[in-house]
C-alpha cells in the first residue's frame, strides 16, 4: 500500500547502541528543572551530535572562504567541500547532485517552487517555461493535513495567478480522503503539494496513490519530506515525485540550511526565485542571463558551513543506518501510542488511522490545555511541543485548538517514552480533572 | 514530585478560577470590545468593557478558550475591574504587565491587584507570560478603542 520502505525488516537499535549514540549528543546529558532532560521534541528540532559541530568548526578553522568565486587555495577547497556536501545530501535521498538546491529551510524551498511557477506565469523563463504557467482555471492541490509551510505558499500562488486552490480533505480519524483523489486532482491540476509524513499525526501517507493520480492528469508533485527524510529511508526517484523539500535542523543538522530536490528537466526550465550574485552568466544594466541549475536558484552568499554540517549529519545518519533508525522509532512510536491510549481522558490524534507511522504522537487531554500539560512535563525535565504545530486546519478538522506532541528520534530511549506516558497520567491527577 | 515553582504557578486559587471563571459570557448590549489571539497556541479571548453611567467599569465580560493560566487570568481581571475607574484599571494593567515581564523579579502588588497577584508565579516562565497577559491586553485595547 505505501511505498515507504519502513516495513523493510531491519534490526532496531539495541539499548547499548542507543546509550553509545547518546554520548555523541552533549545536550542529552544536561538537566532541566533539576531532572535529567528527556528530549521528546525532535519533530520540531533535533539535537546535534559532536560530529556535526566538529564539521562546522573544522570548516571555519581550516577552509573558511567564499565558494564559487576567487581562485585562491582556500576558495577552491571550500567550493569542493560545499559541492561534496551537495552530493552527500543527493545520495541520501536518491537524487543526482545537480538536482539539489540549497535553501535556508524547507519553507524557503517550497516558496522557491511557488515563486518560480509564479514567475513562469508572468512569462519569465520564456517558451521553455510554458508547461509551468498557471492561469485562471488551473488548479493547485494541497491537503487539509499540511504544515502551514506547505499551505500558505500555495494560497498565495493561487491569489497571484488566479488559479484555484483545491484541498484534499481528511476523514474523521484524520486520514487523507484518498477516495476523493480523482475529485480533487482533476485534469486542471498543475501541481499537487502533499506531506510525506504528517508532523502532527506521524502517519506515513501513501504517496504512491497520490503520485499515480497526479500522473494520470499530468500534474507535478511536491513532497514535503521534513518529517520523513530524518526518520525513514527516502528515495525520491522510487517515489517518483517532482520536488521534495527537507530541513537540516530536523535531521541532526544546523538551523539555517535546507534543500530542495527538483527533477533535472524541471529545474532546467524553471525561472529563478531569488536573484542577484552567483546565479548569472552575463549581466548588462538592463538584463541578465542565468546559470543552469542548481546555481540558478542559489543567489547571494551561500550557507556554506551549514551545508557542510548538514552533510556531516547525513553521514552520521547513514552510518547508523536509516532502516535501523526507522525500526527503532517504529518500536518507540508503538509504545508511546499504546501507553497514551491506555490513559483515561487522553485522545491521541489520528490513532485509528491504519497506516505505518514514525515515532511521534500528538494528543489531547480532556479538560487540560496542551500548554498546561507541557508545563507539567517540563517541570519533570520532559520537553514536548504544545500548540497547533503549524497545522491549524488539521487541528480544527479534528475538533481541537491545540495538542501536545511527543516525538522521538534515534537517541530516544524507552525510559523517556515511559516518562512521557507517566507524566501525562500524573498531570491528570495534578490538575484534578478526575477529582 | 512537582516543584515549588509549579505548585506556585498552578495555585488552587488559579485552578479554581480556570474551572469556574468570573465574568464568562459576552453580553448583547453595545460595549467596547477586543478580540486577541495568541498566535503560538491559537488561544483567544473576546472581551467587553461595560461602563456604568458615571463612566466607571460596571463589568468585564469575556469568552474564550485557552490554558488554565489564560482562563484564570481573564477571570481574575474581571473580578478586579468591577467598580474601578478607567484610570484605576489602566494603572493596574500597567502594574500587572510590569510584574509579568519581570522574570520573577517583581512580586505583584497585592493591594493593587488583589487575587490577581496570585499570577505572580507566571513571570518565571517566559513562555507563559503571553497566556497571562491575553485578557489584560484585550481590556487595554477595548479601553483605547472607546477613549
Amino acid at each position: 500500500m505505501s511505498t515507504s520502505s519502513v516495513t523493510a525488516p531491519a534490526t532496531p537499535l539495541s539499548d547499548d547502541e542507543v546509550r553509545l549514540l547518546r554520548a555523541d549528543f552533549p545536550i542529552l546529558s544536561s538537566e532541566v528543572q533539576g531532572h535529567p532532560l528527556a528530549y521528546l521534541d525532535s519533530g520540531a528540532t533535533s539535537q546535534r551530535p559532536l560530529a556535526v559541530l566538529d564539521a562546522e568548526r573544522g570548516f571555519a578553522t581550516t577552509f573558511n572562504s567564499a565558494v564559487h568565486r576567487g581562485a585562491h587555495t582556500l576558495a577552491a577547497e571550500a567550493t569542493e567541500l560545499f559541492e561534496d556536501s551537495r552530493s552527500t545530501v543527493a545520495r541520501f535521498i536518491g537524487a543526482d547532485d545537480d538536482e539539489i538546491v540549497w535553501t535556508s529551510n524547507a519553507t524557503e524551498a517550497i516558496n522557491l517552487v511557488a515563486y518560480s511557477l509564479s514567475n513562469a506565469s508572468l512569462g519569465r523563463g520564456g517558451a521553455a517555461a510554458e508547461p509551468l504557467r498557471l492561469r485562471a482555471g488551473d488548479e493547485i492541490v494541497t491537503t487539509e493535513m499540511e504544515h502551514h509551510a506547505n499551505l500558505i505558499p500555495w494560497q498565495e500562488l493561487a491569489f497571484r495567478t488566479g488559479a484555484t486552490l483545491r484541498v484534499i480533505p481528511l476523514d474523521d480519524d484524520g486520514a487523507l480522503r484518498l477516495d476523493t483523489l480523482s475529485e480533487h486532482i482533476t485534469d486542471r491540476a498543475k501541481i499537487v503539494a502533499v506531506t510525506h509524513v504528517s508532523n502532527v499525526l506521524g502517519v506515513i501517507n501513501p504517496v504512491d496513490q497520490i503520485v499515480a493520480r497526479a500522473r494520470e492528469v499530468g500534474a507535478l508533485v511536491l513532497l514535503d519530506a521534513c518529517q520523513s527524510a530524518p526518520h525513514l529511508p527516502l528515495d525520491v526517484r522510487a517515489l517518483d515525485v517532482d520536488f521534495a523539500v527537507l530541513s537540516g535542523h530536523k535531521m541532526l543538522g544546523p538551523t539555517g540550511v535546507g534543500a530542495l530536490y527538483g527533477r533535472r528537466e524541471l529545474l532546467e526550465i524553471m525561472p529563478p526565485f531569488l536573484t542577484g550574485g552567483s546565479m548569472i552568466t552575463t549581466v548588462t544594466t538592463t538584463e541578465a542571463e542565468y546559470l543552469p541549475p542548481p546555481q540558478r536558484f542559489e543567489a547571494g552568499t551561500q550557507r556554506v558551513s551549514q551545508a557542510i554540517a548538514l552533510a556531516a549529519a547525513v553521514d552520521y545518519l547513514t552510518a547508523v543506518g536509516m532502516p535501523r533508525i526507522a525500526a527503532h522509532e517504529a518500536q518507540l512510536g508503538a509504545r508511546l501510542l499504546e501507553g497514551l491510549r491506555a490513559i483515561d481522558g487522553v485522545r491521541v490524534l489520528g490513532a485509528d488511522i491504519d497506516l505505518p507511522r514514525i515515532g511521534l504522537a500528538s494528543f489531547d487531554v480532556t479538560g487540560i490545555h496542551s500548554h498546561d500539560v507541557g508545563q507539567f512535563l517540563d517541570d519533570r525535565g520532559i520537553a514536548v511541543r504544545v500548540g497547533h504545530h503549524c497545522a491549524q486546519p488539521l487541528h480544527r478538522r479534528l475538533g481541537v485548538t491545540s495538542s501536545t506532541r511527543a516525538s522521538t528520534y534515534l537517541y530516544t530511549t524507552e525510559a523517556e517514552v515511559d516518562a512521557v506516558i507517566d507524566g501525562v497520567a500524573q498531570a491528570i491527577d495534578f490538575f484534578g480533572v478526575h477529582a | 514530585m512537582t516543584s515549588g515553582d509549579l505548585q506556585n504557578l498552578y495555585q488552587e486559587l488559579i485552578l479554581d478560577h480556570s474551572r469556574t471563571p468570573h465574568g464568562f459570557g459576552l453580553r448583547d448590549e453595545i460595549a467596547a470590545q477586543s478580540h486577541q489571539v495568541n498566535p503560538t497556541c491559537g488561544d483567544e479571548v473576546t472581551l467587553q468593557v461595560h461602563r456604568a453611567d458615571d463612566g466607571s467599569i460596571e463589568a468585564i465580560a469575556w469568552e474564550g478558550h485557552g490554558c488554565a493560566i489564560s482562563q484564570a487570568s481573564a477571570s481574575l481581571l474581571a473580578e478586579l475591574a468591577e467598580g474601578l475607574s478607567v484610570d484605576d484599571l489602566e494603572v493596574r494593567i500597567a502594574a500587572f504587565r510590569e510584574a509579568m515581564r519581570s522574570r520573577g523579579k517583581i512580586e505583584p502588588d497585592e493591594e493593587l491587584l488583589g487575587d490577581a497577584a496570585a499570577l505572580g508565579g507566571v513571570s518565571k516562565y517566559v513562555a507563559r507570560v503571553k497566556c497571562a497577559m491575553l485578557a489584560w491586553v484585550a481590556a487595554e485595547d477595548a479601553l483605547h478603542k472607546s477613549a
